[in-house]
C-alpha cells in the first residue's frame, strides 16, 4: 500500500476529490491485511470513522484534512485503550488526549490505530512489549527496531501515511533506520509531552515517522510549539517547519563524526554511509571529519539518567489510581507490590531497580550527579563542533536489523544498539534518520544531527540529502 | 566495582515495591552488576569546572497565572480508570494501623 505526500492528500480532501471516509477505510483495510506483522495493538475504528464523517462534512478541513495516522500506544488517544504495551496499563481508557493528537486532529488528521512498542518504550526491538514482537517487514525473522517499532513497520507497510513515535534514547531513529523510513527527533521541548506516557522526562521527545522528509516537516509543524500543559515546551520557529527554504549544499559544511565511523560498524553499513558521504562531496558540500571525544561516554550517561527517571516516573503505577489493581491484597503495601510484580515486565523492573540504586542515598553523587556533569561535557563538545560545521553526520546505528532473539538474553548488548542515537537526546538537539541504501537487503539509516532549535535548517538539509541519495 | 549481592537486589526490590522470584533475584544480581560496571566508566572522567545539566534547553521557573482553568472534565471522568472511588476521591486501603 502506498500513499501520496501528506500535503497532497489534504488538499484533495479539501477540494472534495478524496473522501476522508475512503482514506480511513483504505488504512483500516491495510491494517487488516498486514496483521501478521504485528505492528498494531488495537485500532480506533469506530472513533476514526466518526471523525472521517465529520471531516467529510466540513469540520477540521485543515492542512492534514482526512489524513489517517497511527500513534504509538504510549499516546493518550480517544477511541482505544492506551497500554504502552504493558500489562499494568491494560484496560486503561484515557480520559483526555495528548496535546500532539489534539493538534493533529484540529488540522483534520485521523488516528486509526495504536502501534506496538517495547513496554513503556524500554527497548530497541519491540521484544520487550508485554504483548508480542513486531516483525520487520523487510525480513520477518528480524526485529523492526525500537522502541517505536510498530510505528516504523506501519509506515513501511503503508498502513497509514505517517505514524507517531517517541524518542528517549533513539526510539524513533533506530526503528526508522531498521525499517527504511524517515524518523525525526525534534529539539527537546518542541512538541508537548502532555498526554504521553512518561519514560525519562529529561530526554523524552515526540516526533513523526514518515515516507519523506517533507511529510515529517509538515507533521512537526502542526504538532510543535508551546503548550501550557507541558512547562518544558519551547516556542516553534517563527517561520515554521514546512519545507520552503532551499538548502545550499554547495556552501554547506558537514562534519562526519569520527567516533561513529570507528570499528564495530557492520561493513555493509560503513559502505552505504561512505557512499552517501561521497555523494554529498560530489554535490559540492565541504565534508570534514569532526571528533567529539566524549561521545563514547554518552551511552553510560544515558543508562544512569534514563533508569533514574524511569524509576521515578513508573512509581505512579501502584495499583491505586489506574491500571492493574489487587483489591484482595491484605494491606496497602501488598496491593502496591502485587500490582507492580504482575504488571511490569522484566525490562521495566530492571530499569526501576537500576534507577533506585543510582538514586539511593550515598550513591546519588557518584552516579546521577556525575552523569549529569558528563552530560554537560558532551553538550560542550557538540557546541564546539557546530562552530565549524552546519550539521553532523554518521550512521543511525552501527548495524542493520538484528534477528529476533539475538540480544534478548543480554540487556547490555541490547542497550548498545542505541550507541549512536543517545547523544542527541542528551544534548537536546534535533536529529533525523533517513534511508541510505541497503546492506544484504536490509535498510541502512543515515543520521543528521543539528544544534538545539535548528530544526528548520536540519529539515531543509535532510530533504536535500534525501534528494541527493535518491 | 559494583557487584550486587542477592541481599542488595532484595533491598532494592523492596524499596521499589517489587517482589521477585528466587530465580529473578539471581538473574538480576548478575545483570544489574554488569550494567553498573558498564556505567562506572564515568567515574574516571575528569569533569572539573563543569556544572551538571539539569534542564537541557536552559529554562528556569516557567510560571503561569495562578488561576483556575476549566478543561471541561468532571472529576468522575478523570477517575473512571480508578479501581475504587468514593465521594469523588480515590479509595485505598488503610494507611495507618
Amino acid at each position: 500500500m502506498t500513499w501520496e505526500p501528506i500535503a497532497d492528500i489534504a488538499v484533495k480532501v479539501q477540494k472534495g476529490e478524496l473522501k476522508a471516509a475512503d482514506l480511513v477505510e483504505k488504512s483500516l483495510a491495510a491494517i487488516a491485511e498486514n496483521e501478521s506483522f504485528k505492528a498494531i495493538i488495537t485500532t480506533t475504528e469506530k472513533w476514526a470513522r466518526e471523525r472521517a464523517q465529520a471531516v467529510d462534512g466540513g469540520d477540521n478541513q485543515g492542512r492534514l484534512a482526512g489524513v489517517p495516522f497511527i500513534a504509538k500506544d504510549n499516546f493518550l488517544v480517544f477511541g482505544a485503550e492506551t497500554t504502552a504495551a504493558s500489562n499494568i496499563l491494560k484496560g486503561f481508557n484515557a480520559p483526555y488526549q495528548s496535546t500532539a493528537i489534539e493538534r493533529l486532529e484540529t488540522e483534520g488528521a485521523i488516528c486509526v490505530a495504536k502501534a506496538n512498542l517495547d513496554a513503556f518504550a524500554h527497548g530497541s526491538s519491540t521484544e520487550n512489549s508485554d504483548f508480542f514482537t513486531t516483525l520487520n517487514p523487510h525480513d520477518t525473522t528480524r526485529v523492526p527496531g525500537g522502541s517505536s517499532g510498530g510505528s516504523a513497520a506501519s509506515v513501511v507497510l503503508g498502513l497509514a501515511p505517517f505514524a507517531l513515535g517517541t524518542d528517549t534514547g533513539g526510539s524513533i531513529r533506530l526503528p526508522a533506520s531498521f525499517c527504511g523510513v524517515v524518523g525525526y527527533k525534534p529539539t527537546y521541548g518542541l512538541v508537548s509531552r502532555s498526554g504521553v506516557v512518561a519514560m525519562a522526562s529529561s530526554t523524552d521527545v515526540i516526533g513523526p515517522l514518515t515516507n519523506s522528509v517533507a511529510d515529517a516537516a509538515l507533521v512537526l509543524d502542526v504538532m510543535s510549539g508551546k503548550d501550557a500543559l507541558d512547562a518544558t515546551t519551547v516556542d516553534k520557529d517563527v517561520s515554521g517547519y514546512v519545507l520552503d527554504l532551499e538548502f545550499d549544499i554547495r556552501n554547506s559544511k558537514i562534519g562526519v563524526i569520527k567516533e561513529y565511523m570507528g570499528d564495530g560498524m557492520q561493513p555493509g553499513v560503513r559502505e552505504q554511509v561512505e557512499k552517501a558521504i561521497k555523494a554529498l562531496k560530489d554535490a559540492g558540500a565541504e565534508v570534514q571529519e569532526v571528533s567529539l571525544p566524549s561521545l563514547p561516554l554518552a551511552l553510560a550517561v544515558y543508562y544512569i539518567l534514563c533508569p533514574a527517571e524511569v524509576s521515578s516516573n513508573l512509581s505512579r503505577y501502584d495499583g491505586q489510581r489506574y491500571g492493574l489493581s489487587y483489591p484482595d491484597a491484605k494491606d496497602l503495601d501488598e496491593s502496591y507490590t502485587q500490582a507492580r510484580e504482575t504488571g511490569f515486565g522484566k525490562e521495566a523492573k530492571r530499569r526501576i531497580m537500576i534507577g533506585t540504586y543510582v538514586l539511593s542515598s550515598g550513591y546519588y553523587d557518584a552516579y546521577y550527579r556525575k552523569a549529569q556533569t558528563v552530560r554537560t561535557k558532551i553538550i560542550d563538545e557538540f557546541a564546539a563542533a557546530f562552530e565549524s560545521v552546519d550539521f553532523l553526520l554518521g550512521p543511525t546505528a552501527p548495524m542493520t536489523a538484528f534477528k529476533i532473539g539475538e540480544h534478548s538474553n543480554d540487556p547490555l548488548q541490547m542497550y548498545l544498539t542505541d550507541i549512536m542515537t543517545v547523544a542527541s537526546n542528551l544534548s537536546g538537539g534535533p536529529a533525523v534518520s533517513i534511508p541510505c541504501g541497503t546492506a544484504d537487503g536490509l535498510p541502512v539509516g543515515l543520521q543528521l544531527i543539528a544544534p538545539q532549535k535548528a530544526d528548520r535548517v536540519l529539515l531543509a538539509a535532510a530533504a536535500t540529502v534525501e534528494g541527493i541519495l535518491g | 566495582m559494583a557487584q550486587l549481592t542477592r541481599e542488595d537486589v532484595l533491598k532494592l526490590a523492596s524499596l521499589a515495591r517489587i517482589s521477585l522470584s528466587d530465580e529473578e533475584v539471581d538473574e538480576f544480581s548478575e545483570e544489574l552488576s554488569a550494567i553498573l560496571q558498564y556505567v562506572e566508566q564515568l567515574s574516571s572522567v575528569d569533569v572539573s569546572g563543569l556544572a551538571p545539566t539539569n534542564q537541557v534547553t536552559g529554562l528556569t521557573n516557567v510560571m503561569r497565572e495562578d488561576e483556575v482553568i476549566d478543561y471541561g472534565y468532571a472529576p468522575l471522568d478523570l477517575l473512571k480508570n480508578a479501581p475504587a472511588v468514593q465521594d469523588n476521591q480515590l479509595k485505598v486501603k488503610r494507611m495507618i494501623g
